[in-house]
């Protein structure tokens, strides 16, 4: 699998570069002229967002081998929870995230016992039917007091210490990066440990993993706990970021993009949850001018959404490059140097 | 007393429904042991392409049959053109493959005929059959098909060979190949009537609920829900699943928790049947060997 | 007699592992050849190559017709059984529809009910649980429904993997002398493979021994009967 490397190094001096230089970026605003930068902050804490939700996903799908397609259930959970605590407890935004994350590992805990019976379609259909279910059950009457109903909850944009003399998006990206630094770094050292090298040999061989002694059902529902709790993270991010959540934003459209962004960026890779989280937000920003181009060169008569995008990428993906972009360099990386060592043979 | 079998009666016209939508994900489990979420997508756009036809002008049932014969062709070429190369991936590569297939099917439906909602004619009547509002024409209509229908596909698969080949290319495809059956061709078959059932659902559904992209999502939740009640590798068992899991949900809905948890309700019986029974009511358990 | 299969520099892999290494093989009508060897010696892989269920190269014909790169339905189609290892039972579906499954293969109808009755006659315990799952069959009564289901296509070369494998030693002579039946009166060549040696000695004409993927001798049966040396080293009896 492509889980060698977390076996063999530690946290490697491109990562640290890689997340200096993310934690760089927000600078370009104290020199840059654009009218439009607090926009790209703001698609910035998006990536990020999207990347602790990929991460989450990736957990369960690519490291534990349990199959969600109703993580935009556990994303819903962790925003109206941080949205909730905001609105009516009053709580700083910063202090709502541990929360979020302890709220989402237990219904990701609850939601893990029934799963630990079920096994690849079944257990994609029983989630596929919770994201379905999520958006009609935020609308519930009963419960509008605190959710807002159809129409959500309304909430401020958290303003930034004075002394850092940043904008409120540069500020929110930093929130949204430190949480996404915390959060690779847990799910990477766990995957070392030898907890995480059980959740793998739970995906591998199932059978083989329980006659070792390693308790399937533990490991099974503890997995779904953390990757809903991670999952939940995003989500309460995402209601800080957007100041705003509304039971539609949860649909199961918001679990297939997490699942693009999990197949794009490759199946059971940490840096792949990264290139995901850039990519949806990328296709979702660009989705009319993707259109539009569309229109321009196969002289379609109509617009071209988003989700068919997503659809035939996600089929090309499959058949050709099925294990991610970021999968497809290691891949792409391993043939040279095979080929380098070949060649020096003869 | 009345308003419960006006319920009653309702609930047999919804479980009809979600009755055809499992039969369409039972023929697919049976031939090819997948659970197509496309399903719904692919019914739906077929209703679309019906909608079309009529709007052009075409008679009701000649639209109706055209539609059918279409769906079948291309749920057959789905099998041979996308899912083909997939045969022996895994089951998230399938499972991704599905939920793309149903973005793509939706996005492409929006992107045609738009996201405001159509009417979509009736064949039947909705006039009232005894003339004391319990049951209309239509009602029946829709069950009449559903049944029907039912008929045709057990029959279909248990006194056709060929019905019995696709069955053993599901159950073992290196067994039945060794018996010469084809099975790549057979997976396409299934998907081909897959798609035909499909379709006809979708034209049950679109006059009752009008015709958008998104008509078939909590629809085919509930077809889930009642192939999984019935056991979701068996026809017989999927219809009454059907028929059990619409009438409950009218009487729950009506009685206990309001319509508007109907989905969550479909959730915890999916839930439900898959923890306590998952061979269902009628299924027959299959012990899984090592 | 003219040959019925032959197979040249037959070779096989299992991802990048080969598996066979140009085996030639020729099998004559009417009679039984026994692939004999050890555990991983490529006996049962020879059978799925021949039927090409494994990646394979070399040529293989059955009756003058090339074969190597049809799809193993149409192998089967053209009168070759395959009994599979493990028996490849049908288990959700009846006795009878496993057999009757034969029927979507074949054209002609009426030789399939002939040969429908055949397997009754053969395997009269079929008959009486004909209409029970197959999944509940004993193991030896699974490995009857195989040889079954492998009758019911009207084969001319028959290919059994292990017939005798986890059955009781009753149960294995009988199947066996069934076998031996099947072959004399209904003109069914025989290619089968087999752990127990003397068993398959018995039954055998020809006899093929194979070691890690290569043919080490083969002849007459009776020669490697006779034979103490060669059986104590590859067979070990």
């Amino acid at each position: 699998m492509t889980t060698s490397w977390a076996m063999k190094r530690g946290v490697g001096v491109t990562s640290i570069l890689f997340w200096i230089v993310l934690a760089l970026l927000p600078l370009i605003g104290f020199v840059s002229e654009s009218s439009s930068f607090d926009y790209y902050m703001f698609m910035g804490q998006s990536m990020l967002i999207y990347a602790i939700a990929v991460l989450g996903l990736n957990l369960l799908i690519g490291f534990n081998g349990q199959i969600s397609l109703g993580h935009s259930a556990f994303f819903a959970l962790g925003a109206y929870t941080a949205a909730i605590l905001m609105n009516f407890g009053g709580w700083p935004y910063w202090a709502t995230l541990p929360i979020a994350a302890v709220v989402c590992f237990a219904a990701g805990l609850l939601f893990g016992f029934p799963a630990l019976k079920l096994e690849g379609h079944y257990l994609a259909l029983a989630t596929f039917t919770l994201a379905i279910a999520v958006p009609q059950l935020l609308k519930y009457k009963a419960i509008a007091g605190w959710t807002g109903g159809v129409g959500g909850v309304l909430l401020d944009k958290p303003d930034p210490p004075e002394w850092t003399r940043l904008s409120p998006d540069q500020w929110l990206y930093y929130v949204c990066l430190a949480a996404a630094i915390l959060l690779f770094w847990v799910v990477f050292n766990l995957l070392r440990s030898r907890n995480g090298r059980a959740l793998m040999a739970v995906r591998d061989h199932s059978m083989a993993a329980s006659t070792m002694g390693i308790d399937l059902a533990r490991y099974k529902t503890i997995a779904f706990g953390i990757s809903a709790g991670i999952t939940g993270v995003a989500g309460g991010l995402s209601a800080i970021t957007v100041a705003y959540v509304a039971p539609d934003s949860f649909t199961l459209q918001l679990s297939i993009s997490f699942l693009v962004g999990l197949v794009v960026g490759g199946i059971a890779s940490l840096p792949g949850c990264l290139v995901g989280g850039v990519f949806i937000v990328l296709v979702q920003n660009s989705a009319q001018s993707i259109s539009d181009w569309m229109k321009a060169t196969f002289a379609l008569r109509y617009d071209v959404p988003a989700w068919a995008i997503y659809g035939v990428l996600l089929l090309l993906l499959m058949y050709f490059l099925p294990a991610g972009i970021a999968g497809g360099f290691a891949q792409a990386r391993t043939w040279w140097t095979m080929r380098g060592r070949r060649g020096r043979q003869q | 007393m009345e308003f419960f079998l006006q319920q009653f009666a309702a609930g047999l016209t919804s479980g009809a429904i979600y009755a055809c939508v499992a039969l369409g994900l039972v023929m697919i489990y049976v031939s090819t042991d997948h659970i197509n979420f496309a399903q719904g997508e692919m019914a739906m756009f077929a209703t679309y392409l019906a909608w079309a036809m009529i709007d052009a002008g075409l008679p009701y049932w000649v639209a109706f049959g055209l539609t059918v014969l279409v769906a079948f062709a291309g749920g057959f070429a789905i099998q041979r053109v996308i899912l083909k190369p997939l045969e022996r991936a895994p089951v998230l590569a399938l499972v991704v493959s599905f939920i793309a297939l149903l973005s793509i099917f939706n996005a492409v439906a929006g992107m045609i005929w738009s996201y405001t909602i159509k009417q979509f004619p009736s064949p039947f009547p909705s006039r009232d059959l005894f003339g004391n509002g319990l049951v209309s024409v239509q009602q029946l209509g829709v069950v009449g098909v559903t049944l029907v229908m039912l008929g045709l596909l057990t029959a279909f698969f248990r006194f056709t060979t060929l019905g019995l080949a696709m069955r053993a290319a599901a159950q073992n495809a290196d067994s039945a190949r060794l018996m010469g059956v084809r099975v790549s061709w057979m997976l396409a078959l299934g998907w081909g009537l897959a798609a035909a059932i499909g379709a006809i659902a979708g034209m049950l559904v679109a006059p009752i609920v009008f015709l958008d992209p998104n008509m078939m999502t909590g629809i085919l939740v509930y077809g889930f829900a009642g192939a999984l009640v019935g056991g979701i590798g068996n026809p017989m068992g999927a219809v009454a699943g059907g028929f059990i899991v619409g009438v409950l949900e009218n009487l729950v809905g009506s009685y206990v928790i309001g319509n508007e948890l109907k989905l969550t309700f479909a959730l915890i019986i999916v839930i439900g049947v898959l923890l306590l029974k998952p061979a269902g009511l009628f299924g027959r358990v299959i012990v899984k060997r090592v | 007699m003219t040959s019925l299969l032959k197979a040249n520099g037959l070779s096989a892999w299992y991802g990048p592992i080969r598996a066979l290494y140009d085996l030639d093989l020729v099998i004559e009508q009417g009679g039984v050849t026994a692939l004999l060897g050890a555990n991983g010696a490529g006996k049962t892989t020879t059978l799925r190559a021949i039927c090409n269920m494994v990646r394979r190269s070399g040529t293989t014909s059955f009756l003058g017709r090339d074969i190597s790169r049809r799809s193993t339905e149409d192998i089967v189609r053209m009168g070759v059984a395959h009994v599979p290892e493990g028996r490849g039972t049908f288990v959700a579906l009846t006795v009878e529809e496993n057999l009757r499954l034969a029927f979507h293969t074949r054209r002609d109808h009426a030789a399939a009910r002939r040969d429908m009755d055949l397997v009754f006659d053969y395997f009269p315990i079929l008959k009486e649980r004909l209409h029970q799952q197959a999944g509940t069959l004993s193991g030896g009564e699974q490995q009857m429904l195989a040889i079954g289901r492998a009758l019911m296509l009207g084969p001319k070369l028959m290919l059994l993997d292990e017939p005798s494998f986890g059955l009781a030693p009753l149960v294995v002579r009988e199947i066996f002398q069934i076998l031996r039946r099947i072959n004399e009166h209904e003109q069914v060549s025989m290619l089968i493979v087999e752990q127990n040696a003397a068993l398959a000695l018995d039954l055998a004409d020809h006899v093929y021994l194979l070691e890690t993927g290569k043919v080490v001798t083969s002849g007459p049966s009776a020669l490697v009967r006779n034979d103490e040396a060669l059986r104590k080293s590859y067979l070990g009896y």
